[in-house]
């Protein structure tokens, strides 16, 4: 199971079509609807959970493109404030995937997000408080 | 044996012919040159050190208003200061916390911002004298319109201090940084074979009197810090094995960069200050050269479990720097990863910085006008029953 938050756009043209409705019936996805901002003559714009196999989220957002609708995956994520970072290595006596680490020739942190947990530990480790959780639209 | 005098040196940085290098460079110049050479070509070693220091805090003068005020309470930017000294003096401490904020704002962050050059939040209330009328006052300061703005640090550039571990079962938050359970990580602070008092373990040339670099500005050693410890047990090269020397630092905040002073929030501990020092070691012999040029392979520290809150700490091992700084170390026949919690990288910056002033002819050396204590004890408190004052 996945789950992934989504923000979904829906042209006025389409805007009669029962989209979620078919996410929920023929995808077999959990649709928890975070905000929607919906009406006549006006581009919709819904937030909303999605939970189910990866590959019916995968088929249930090229129905949303195909039914005229678009969407942009939403995804927390770890702003690293590299400017304000003295690099003392605070942050690393936490992170438990090794995204954090010294680099031992010149001391300076390195961040690597592809092994990020998101677990939210060096955020609260940080003395400097340059670790921020960012909610954006991360592709 | 080669000698060179203060004086020599600081005629030799006069006229710009001062071989200047840092705590680090000279390894290799020794490993290269040996030290008689090395004694007569090198001038002056820089050390460096930027890690959290919480015996530390700011004298300010704010001049007086009309009519004038005698503070009897003072909070700049919602952070207490003390003003039990004259009337428009007060001192402001690093882990002093906001009243309003908590642990996300405290005296280190006023510091900061102060040097920063914002400008500050200053209450102050009075009872009201005959000679000072004012009973409150409501304001903003800054660095422009102060009299007087100088950092005054009972305790700092400590010569070496403790690895933290925490054995117990559950995550504990500490000044040393966050410790997991279980000995699942351990933090260190230290600049080791850069950091000034590991390079001058017997104090030759660092003294009260000296003239270093703190926080972006000139600034002078005042005395001996507190908790000063030259007794610590020492390695075959004299160097402490754990928390030896202090020094309590004097330095114009009016000058300061916030490069190089930071403040800095340890999770359910509280605030502190990453304070950034550099100090010049003359090189006046060969002695000088052989402590200089210490490596991290010879200087150790012990691991302490913090978990043990109540007597003294247990050590679980000893270690050398370069070990900690491998990334783990073995403890208890694990591979534990360790974590700085001092940068090396501003501190290398700040070696690097001093090296250059000192070639430029910015920054001269100064002879030690008294010696810091040799020998000295550490006292414990004991708690003794009200109304027993004597034992």
């Amino acid at each position: 199971m996945k789950k992934i938050k989504v923000t979904m756009y829906f042209p006025a043209n389409i805007i009669t079509k029962p989209v979620t409705y078919h996410l929920v019936k023929d995808y077999n996805l959990m649709v928890n609807i975070l905000n929607a901002d919906v009406s006549l003559n006006k581009v919709g714009k819904l937030v909303a959970d999605i939970e189910g196999k990866e590959e019916d989220i995968d088929a249930g957002l090229a129905f949303v493109k195909q039914a005229g609708a678009d969407y942009e995956i939403f995804s927390k994520a770890i702003i690293w404030d590299e400017e304000s970072c003295v690099h003392c290595g605070a942050c690393t006596a936490v992170c438990p995937s090794g995204a954090l680490q010294m680099d031992k020739n010149d001391w300076r942190l390195t961040f690597d997000r592809e092994k990020c947990l998101m677990c939210e530990l060096c955020v609260k480790a940080c003395p400097l408080r340059v670790m921020r959780i960012k909610n954006g639209e991360l592709d | 044996m080669s000698y060179k005098s203060f004086d020599e040196i600081n005629e030799k940085i006069k006229s710009g012919k001062a071989v200047v290098v840092t705590a680090e460079e000279i390894v290799d110049i020794v490993k290269e040159k040996g030290v008689k050479q090395t004694a007569r070509e090198v001038d002056v070693v820089t050390t460096a050190t930027f890690g959290p220091m919480c015996s530390s805090g700011m004298f300010i003068n704010f001049g007086h208003s009309d009519p004038p005020i005698k503070m009897s309470k003072v909070w700049l930017n919602d952070v207490p200061a003390y003003t039990g000294v004259a009337a428009v003096d007060a001192y402001i401490g690093a882990t002093e916390l906001s009243e309003s904020r908590g642990m996300e704002y405290g005296g280190g962050h006023v510091i900061e911002d102060f040097i920063a050059g914002k400008n500050i939040s200053l209450y102050a209330e009075s009872c009201g004298t005959h000679c000072y009328p004012r009973k409150e006052i409501s304001t903003y300061i800054n660095k422009y319109n102060v009299n007087q703005a100088f950092l005054f640090n009972p305790r700092t550039a400590y010569q070496n201090y403790a690895a933290a571990t925490n054995s117990s079962g559950r995550i504990m938050y500490t000044y040393m940084g966050t410790l997991l359970p279980h000995c699942s990580n351990v933090t260190y602070s230290t600049s080791g074979q850069l950091s000034p008092l590991l390079n001058d373990p017997y104090y030759r040339t660092i003294g009260i009197g000296t003239r270093v670099f703190i926080g972006g500005a000139l600034g002078y050693v005042a005395w001996e810090g507190t908790q000063h410890n030259p007794l610590q047990k020492r390695g075959d090269n004299g160097v402490p094995i754990g928390p030896a020397a202090t020094l309590a630092l004097i330095g114009d905040a009016k000058q300061m960069d916030a490069r190089f002073i930071r403040a800095a929030i340890y999770q359910h501990y509280g605030v502190s200050l990453f304070v950034g020092v550099g100090i010049p070691i003359p090189i006046l012999d060969e002695d000088m050269v052989e402590k200089t040029a210490v490596t991290n392979k010879d200087i150790f520290t012990n691991v302490l479990d913090y978990s043990v809150t109540s007597g003294s700490r247990p050590v679980l091992r000893r270690v050398s720097y370069e070990e900690l700084m491998s990334g783990s170390i073995e403890l208890n026949g694990k591979k534990v990863p360790t974590a700085p919690l001092s940068s090396l990288r501003k501190a290398r910056e700040i070696a690097a910085l001093l090296k250059e002033m000192i070639k430029r002819g910015e920054f001269f050396l100064t002879k030690p006008v008294a010696s810091l204590p040799e020998s000295n004890v550490i006292n414990k408190l004991e708690i003794r029953e009200i109304g027993n004052e004597k034992d």
